[in-house]
Formats: C-alpha cells, sequence, structure tokens
C-alpha cells in the first residue's frame, strides 16, 4: 500500500511477507484505512502494547494486506485515557478485536459497542491483563457475566441458547439464535471460554521458548503457527533457513492441511447424514497422522518447526513412504469425491445452505478457506510465496457460490493439490544434491525489534506479531488467527437456514475457537 | 449406491488391521479385550473442552475411527451429561469455563467417573496455571484419571477408559446401572 499521498513515511518491516509499517495521528488513521479499503485492502489484526515502561503510552497497531504486502499502521496514545478512532464503518471485523483489546489492555476505541469480549468477570473489569504492571491475585474467582444479547422481538419469536459446552467433541462456544418456527432470524456469538492468556505467558519465554506455545495456540494448526512465529524471529535475526528447513516445513504444512481436509471432509458427510463419509474419512486421516509420527514423532507435527529450522530431518525410507501414500491417497480421495458428488441426500444438504456472496464475503473481510469459497481468490502461497512455496507454483482453489457445497469443493481440490506438493517436496527432499542441514543456530536477535510471520495455515492466513525484549527474550507477542474475520460471517451465514442446518453450516466453517478466544 | 458398497467392500473391517499390525494396532486389540472384559457393556461419555488448545480434542475424536472403533465397545460420546457415565476434560479449566465445568459434573448423575486428558488437564500443560486459568482439572472437579501426553495419543486415550472402569470401586458404575 502506498502511504505516500497522505503525506505518510513508510519503513520496512522486517517479516516472511513483503511488509512495511507507518506511524499515523488519530485523523491520519482512519484515512488511511478508508484509502487502504479503497485499494481493496483487507484487514488482518488489530493488537495493542504497553509502551508506558519507554514513556511512550500505548500503541494500537493494525495490519492491513493488499495487493503488495503488509502495511501495518502504528497509532500512539499517550496515557490509558486517550480513545482511538472505531474502524468498524470501514472494516466490520474490527469491532470484536477493539473489543478485546479492551478487555486486555484497557485501550478503547470511539466505538459504540462497548460490551466485553475476552472478559467474563474472571478478572476485575479494571485490571487489564496485558499491561506491563498487571499482577494477578489468587483471591480472583471464576465468574460469570450477563452478555447483554441482541434480541428480535415480534409474534412466535423465541430464542434458543446453545453451550458453551457442546453435544460432541468440539471446542467451547456459545451461540444464541432468534427462531421463528425452524427459521433463523438471527445468531449471536458469544465466544472467549477458552481464553487462557497465551499472550501474557509469551511475555515470559525466551524466543526459544516461545516456539512451543506458538505450536499450541490451536492444536489444528500448530505447524502454521510455529512456522509464522519462526518466521517472525527469523525476520528479526535477519537468518534465512536451509533450503532443506524450508521444504519440510512446507511438508509439514502440506500434511497439517491435507488431515484437516480429510477430518473436516468426512465431519461434513457425517453431519450431513452420511455416515460412511466419517468412516472412510476418519481412516485416510488416522493413517496420515501415524505417518506423521513415524516420520517426526509427533501425529499432529508439534514443535516439528523451531526457529532457525526445523527439529529434525526426514529419513529416506520415511519421504519413499510418503510419496508412495500420496500416490495411494490420490485415487482414494478421487474415489470418495465421486460418491460424494452423487449422492443426492448429501448434496441437498449441502447446496444452497449457509450461503455468504462474494460481495458480502468482501464487505466482512473474510479470510483463507471461506473466503476462496466465496469466490476471493486470495492465499500467501500464491500471493507473497516464502520459500519453497516460490519453486513449488501452488494453484489456487476457489468456488463462487460460498455454500457448504463449495467449502466442501474447495477442500477437496485444496486436499488433492496438498497430495501433488507432498510429491513435489518429497522429491527434492530425496535429491542427493539438496544439502542435509536443517537447521542454523538462533543468533542473538536484536532487541526491541518488530517482526512479523504470516503464513497460511489450512484455514487461512495465520499471523504472528512479535517483539523483541532483551537477552533473546519475547517483550509482546500476538498470534492472530483468520477466524478472527470469519466467526462474525457464519452469524450472516445461517440466516434464513433452519436451526438443523447449523452444525452443517459451522462445521463447514470449522474455525478456530481457542486460536480466536487465546 | 454400488459405488458406496464397493468402496465398504475394498475398504473392509480395519478395527484390528491385518495383516501386519502397526504396533498402536496390537495395543488397541488388547485394550479392547481389557474393556470388554471389565465393562461388558455400555459406557457413556460426556466430553468437556475446559480451554484447551484442541489438540487433545483431535485425538478424542481419533477414537471413533474405525481403528479404535469405541463406539463398537458400547463406548459413546452423549450429547447430554444427564445421560453420561464419565465426563473426559481437557484443558486446564480456563476460568472463563471453570462454571460450565462444575456444572455440567453436577449435571452427570451418581456415581460419576472423571478422566481429564493431556498435560494441561494434569497440571503439567503449557497453558496450566496463569490469571485466565486454573492449575487443573483435578482443581475444580474430582478426578479419577488423568492421562498425560500432549496431546495424549487415542491409544493413551483408550488405556485411559480402561484405568478409569478398572479401578477399585468404579467397576459398579455401569453395571449397576444397567440392571432394570
Ligand atoms: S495438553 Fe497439549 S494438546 Fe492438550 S490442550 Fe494442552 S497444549 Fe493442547
Amino acid at each position: 500500500m502506498n502511504v505516500a499521498p497522505l503525506g505518510l513515511a513508510a519503513a520496512r518491516l522486517p517479516a516472511g511477507v513483503p511488509a512495511q509499517r507507518a506511524q499515523v495521528s488519530s485523523g491520519q488513521f482512519l484515512t488511511a484505512c478508508r484509502l487502504a479499503w479503497e485499494q481493496r485492502a483487507q484487514l488482518v489484526a488489530l493488537w495493542a502494547s504497553d509502551e508506558r515502561d519507554r514513556r511512550r503510552g500505548f500503541c494500537v497497531r493494525v495490519a492491513l494486506e493488499d495487493r503488495d504486502g503488509l502495511m501495518v499502521l502504528e497509532h500512539w496514545l499517550p496515557g490509558e485515557d486517550s480513545r482511538y478512532p472505531d474502524l468498524t464503518p470501514i472494516f466490520p471485523a474490527a469491532n470484536r478485536m477493539q473489543r478485546s483489546t479492551y478487555d486486555l489492555m484497557g485501550i478503547g476505541a470511539e466505538a459504540d459497542d462497548q460490551r466485553p469480549w475476552l472478559w467474563m468477570a474472571s478478572w476485575p473489569i479494571d485490571r487489564f491483563p496485558l499491561r506491563r504492571d498487571f499482577e494477578a491475585s489468587p483471591l480472583w474467582e471464576p465468574g460469570q457475566e450477563e452478555y447483554d444479547f441482541v434480541r428480535v422481538e415480534g409474534d412466535g419469536v423465541h430464542e434458543i441458547p446453545v453451550g458453551p459446552v457442546h453435544a460432541g467433541i468440539i471446542e467451547p462456544g456459545h451461540f444464541r439464535f432468534q427462531i421463528v418456527g425452524e427459521k433463523v432470524l438471527r445468531l449471536e456469538e458469544r465466544l472467549g471460554y477458552t481464553h487462557k492468556g497465551v499472550e501474557k505467558r509469551f511475555e515470559a519465554m525466551t524466543l526459544g521458548e516461545g516456539a512451543k506455545l506458538a505450536g499450541r495456540i490451536s492444536g489444528d494448526s500448530t505447524v502454521a503457527y510455529a512456522w509464522a512465529y519462526a518466521q517472525a524471529v527469523e525476520s528479526i535475526a535477519e537468518i534465512v533457513v536451509p533450503p532443506r528447513a524450508a521444504w519440510l516445513r512446507a511438508l509439514c504444512l502440506e500434511r497439517e492441511r491435507l488431515a484437516n481436509h480429510l477430518g473436516d471432509l468426512g465431519a461434513l458427510g457425517n453431519d450431513g447424514g452420511f455416515a460412511f463419509g466419517l468412516a472412510q474419512f476418519s481412516l485416510l486421516r488416522e493413517d496420515l497422522l501415524r505417518a506423521n509420527h513415524a516420520a517426526f514423532g509427533h501425529r499432529l507435527l508439534m514443535d516439528a518447526v523451531v526457529p532457525g529450522g526445523v527439529a529434525r530431518d526426514l529419513e529416506i525410507v520415511q519421504a519413499l513412504a510418503m510419496r508412495e501414500h500420496a500416490n495411494r491417497l490420490r485415487a482414494e480421495i478421487a474415489e470418495l469425491r465421486g460418491i460424494y458428488d452423487e449422492h443426492a441426500g448429501l448434496q441437498d444438504r449441502f447446496r444452497n445452505c449457509g450461503a455468504v456472496g462474494a460481495e458480502l464475503a468482501g464487505r466482512l473481510g473474510m479470510q483463507g478457506l471461506a473466503a476462496r469459497a466465496s469466490g476471493i481468490g486470495r492465499d500467501l502461497r500464491c500471493d507473497f510465496p516464502c520459500a519453497p512455496y516460490d519453486a513449488l507454483g501452488v494453484n489456487i482453489a476457489t468456488a463462487a457460490n460460498g455454500d457448504v457445497a463449495a467449502r466442501v469443493a474447495v477442500r477437496f481440490d485444496e486436499a488433492l493439490e496438498s497430495l501433488r506438493l507432498i510429491e513435489a517436496i518429497t522429491a527434492q527432499l530425496l535429491d542427493p544434491a539438496l544439502a542435509r542441514d536443517v537447521a542454523l543456530p538462533l543468533p542473538d536477535a536484536p532487541e526491541q525489534r518488530l517482526g512479523i510471520g504470516y503464513v497460511e495455515g489450512w484455514r487461512g492466513p495465520v499471523l504472528v506479531a512479535l517483539e523483541t525484549g532483551p537477552g533473546a527474550t519475547i517483550r509482546r507477542c500476538h498470534p492472530h488467527d483468520p477466524s478472527w474475520s470469519n466467526w462474525p460471517a457464519i452469524e450472516h451465514a445461517v440466516i434464513g437456514n433452519i436451526v438443523p442446518d447449523f452444525p452443517l453450516i459451522n462445521k463447514s466453517f470449522n474455525l478456530s475457537y481457542s486460536g480466536h478466544d487465546l | 449406491m454400488y459405488h458406496v458398497l464397493r468402496q465398504i467392500l475394498r475398504t473392509g473391517i480395519r478395527t484390528e488391521a491385518p495383516p501386519a499390525p502397526a504396533p498402536e494396532d496390537v495395543v488397541a486389540a488388547r485394550l479392547h479385550e481389557d474393556i470388554l472384559r471389565i465393562l461388558g457393556r455400555a459406557l457413556t461419555i460426556r466430553y468437556v473442552d475446559a480451554g484447551s488448545c484442541n489438540g487433545c480434542e483431535l485425538e478424542a475424536q481419533a477414537l471413533g475411527n474405525p481403528y479404535y472403533n469405541v463406539e463398537g465397545l458400547g463406548i459413546r460420546f452423549v450429547a447430554s451429561p444427564r445421560h453420561a457415565d464419565a465426563l473426559m476434560v481437557s484443558g486446564p479449566v480456563s476460568k472463563h469455563m471453570a462454571i460450565a465445568l462444575r456444572r455440567t459434573w453436577n449435571a452427570a448423575p451418581d456415581p460419576k467417573l472423571v478422566i481429564a486428558i493431556g498435560e494441561c488437564a494434569c497440571g503439567r500443560g503449557i497453558h496450566s496455571g496463569n490469571y485466565a486459568t486454573l492449575d487443573r482439572v483435578s482443581s475444580v472437579i474430582p478426578v479419577d484419571v488423568e492421562v498425560p501426553g500432549c496431546p495424549p495419543s487415542p491409544t493413551a486415550l483408550l488405556q485411559g477408559i480402561l484405568a478409569a472402569i478398572a479401578r477399585p470401586g468404579a467397576q459398579a458404575i455401569p453395571n449397576e446401572r444397567a440392571v432394570p
């Protein structure tokens, strides 16, 4: 994004993708966001830092992505009473990010919606965990607050509360439906139940230790987070990992994508009333996880990616086995796709269900897989390919309708593409010409530097904004999940659908609670 | 339909993966026998994620795949605590989930078993004990068995279920309730 017309000076920002930063005043903040919106930029993340120990008040940062890469706008606030402009008229997804920033940092936007989002009465409302002088008291009891849901009034309208504990083995969250008969008039989400203080925990860690935590922000995206974190560290330290490490990272990331798509395709069949799909796909997923364990020592690939490279190399027999397995899996998936496509009952449930059109998806700022299923062709692996994706040439998968069927189709396409990539990557790893080192020692990263990692996980782009402290420690770390931008879209997707279709619609997005609640 | 049947036939029964079982399968098969011997009938479990990172859920979900096939043992994950013989709980217990967890536990009929899964739930996890989380599941409700692992593998979870039902005194639970 070119901010020169606004009279702003942009500086280079160390990151895994092309990135810049620019300081903005209160007035410039909104103008810059509006300009960004006009240039088709999307809001990626909003977070704040406590800089009072440096006598600089607080800093609110907004990361925007457009064709040129990332632009991080930085707005300084002199004290805790100052407010920053409300960005929701431009970027609706900013709403929950702004509210969470207040809950954790005590810095608010000039917005109408001042309801808490991550705060639930488990600590005093006037204490802010991410402030540097925050001290938790053992006397604070877990609480429960009365959340101010929006109600729909009218004849025959009633309300169904669901959660936080759900039927089945899934994460917790609360959903409030307003319905007439079977039809959903309105859905309001209440998330935050899995808030576990991830950002605060980072601040007690060294850069090395942080990798382990990054890999446990959202278990299904452990590789994406660990890679984004590693990218942030490496950008600050100005090191480039050995080529073999880059190939191994991509191998892990594609296997993570594949495992999640296989799991979701099975679960979606099941939610559509076709248990056969679950049995078949869960077998394929299990085979994949067992092979992960054999090759990398962990079924979900936790701790495989570390700053500087990867934790271990792949043995030749494992590489050969993976290549052969990918080949078999392709035939299996193609067979199952044919069965799904021809199953009238399933297609009846999938089509026109939970639709979000391209126009709405763009306005809401949807990201990743769900956005691609609504016709928004963005994928970091294609748009800003880092090594080794620049050498792989990923084919983007999109669909037009934005319904459950479209999200299923994108998963099938991406699963098959991941198999192609896995074959291409293993071929590289088996090439004797590729040097064998898989990690660099971590040099002393300079302190007080901001670096960004930005990686296309299976759900969408995962961002890690990292600031270093003295002696290779973490001063501040904000991990950001694409679910922030996609959760609000589900509230739109269910309108006009029937209540029993909600589980199917929700699963077709399969958003993260933990990655969002932090 | 033809394709479905052909695929089912082609897939065969995988619950004890012949001909050369992976080590996991051998353990799983032995656990199956033990669970069947001790339990002999249905066990219903209510699953509660009390602030996990979702890694533990992925492995608990895997218990339902045809390799581990817990449904074949009469173990079912149910949609209400009122139908549950046991709770399976993951996560360090985020403070925001503490009340919901306690209510779920209260809603499950006595006697009941609690299986805490994952390092976080056992009090050694990366998320245990800070301003937003409690130390472990047993800080909130009584726990019968803790299953370590980050996350525990499905095999470890099966062992945890077995350990819970094989505990002295615990065995009576499902049997007692099966009496009409
Ligand atoms: S034990 Fe590990 S996998 Fe389970 S919730 Fe904790 S960090 Fe996640």
